[in-house]
């Protein structure tokens, strides 16, 4: 069965504690060529039947107005696996 | 009068909004998240705790609700609503008041008795307060930090929707320390700590003259009750 991916982020101004924490953890291991992490959220969405445009726009809308929130994230990609 | 709280599944506080409704001499009416009726209430709770285990977003899934389809309806047409914590971010993800929450900008779950200021009097659910009276409610959040874009706060703060905001510490890193606000018309408010917590004496907050004695949480339904019986 086809898989639509959703992914999902914080919007870049927004302070990520999640990933500023991870980028902390990755200082105290010596990584220190990395400089930020940000995390984000990746939906799979199960399909039943076939995928096409009218599908994929309705995922669309769902990822704006359901799995994000525009006011703190950005939907990135919306993509069939 | 008739004030409803909604039980979403995973509230903590809506027998606690009840019990204040009770506490303010008014009659609290249980209303139920998977229903498409207001049971003809006068004004609505919604009140704190986890929905849906926090997942997606706090609030989120709740804020999609069958019941909230009335709710928007009645809200946009004037009725008093207020979202307390939880209730607070699904107004927001509702999009019935601006901003929305995220994680504490430190992470933790945090649980104190937290002091605000009272900026906007002429809510709904704040007409029972002086401008700028300070009151000290419980706050216990882990998705409390307010925010907004830019524009958005300087709208609000010139609108006069920034209705509480937290005094001496800000306990989550919420933009301009903001703590509580409403819908342009003041119909609609939203805030994270917990007015409901502060309601009856000797289970309150801690103040300055006894252990537990806080009740500034019972102005908010006074003021609810004013603003009904006056209509």
């Amino acid at each position: 069965m086809p898989t639509i991916v959703v992914e999902v982020m914080p919007k870049a101004e927004l302070l990520d504690p999640q990933g500023k924490a991870v980028a902390g953890a990755l200082a105290r291991l010596g990584k220190t060529q990395f400089s930020a992490v940000r995390i984000g959220k990746r939906f799979e969405v199960t399909v039943d039947g076939a995928v096409d445009d009218a599908l994929l726009a309705e995922v669309r809308e769902l990822a704006e107005d359901i799995f994000s929130n525009s006011v703190i994230e950005d939907v990135v990609s919306v993509s069939v696996l | 009068m008739r004030i409803g709280v909604v039980t979403f599944p995973g509230s903590l506080d809506d027998r606690d909004a009840q019990r204040a409704v009770q506490i303010a001499g008014e009659t609290p009416v249980a209303l139920w998240h998977g229903d498409h009726d207001l049971n003809g209430v006068d004004a609505i709770i919604l009140p704190g705790g986890f929905s849906y285990g926090d997942y997606l977003r706090a609030g989120a899934i709740a804020s999609h609700s069958p019941i909230m389809a009335e709710v928007i309806d009645a809200a946009n047409k004037g009725m008093p609503v207020l979202g307390i914590c939880n209730g607070f971010q699904m107004l927001a993800e509702a999009r019935l008041v601006p901003g929305a929450h995220t994680r504490n900008a430190h992470q933790q779950f945090i649980r104190r008795d937290q002091k605000l200021r009272v900026e906007n009097v002429s809510t709904s659910w704040t007409g029972a307060f002086e401008a700028n009276d300070e009151i000290i409610i419980p706050m216990k959040n882990a998705d409390g930090r307010f925010v907004a874009d830019e524009a958005t706060l300087a709208r609000i703060e010139g609108n006069g929707q920034v209705v509480f905001r937290y005094l001496d510490v800000n306990p989550n890193g919420s933009l301009n320390d903001i703590a509580g606000v409403s819908n342009e018309r003041g119909n609609v408010v939203g805030l994270m700590p917990h007015p409901e917590h502060a309601t009856e004496a000797g289970f309150g907050p801690d103040t300055p003259d006894a252990m537990s004695s806080g009740t500034d949480g019972l102005r908010f339904f006074e003021s609810v009750i004013a603003t009904l019986v006056s209509r």
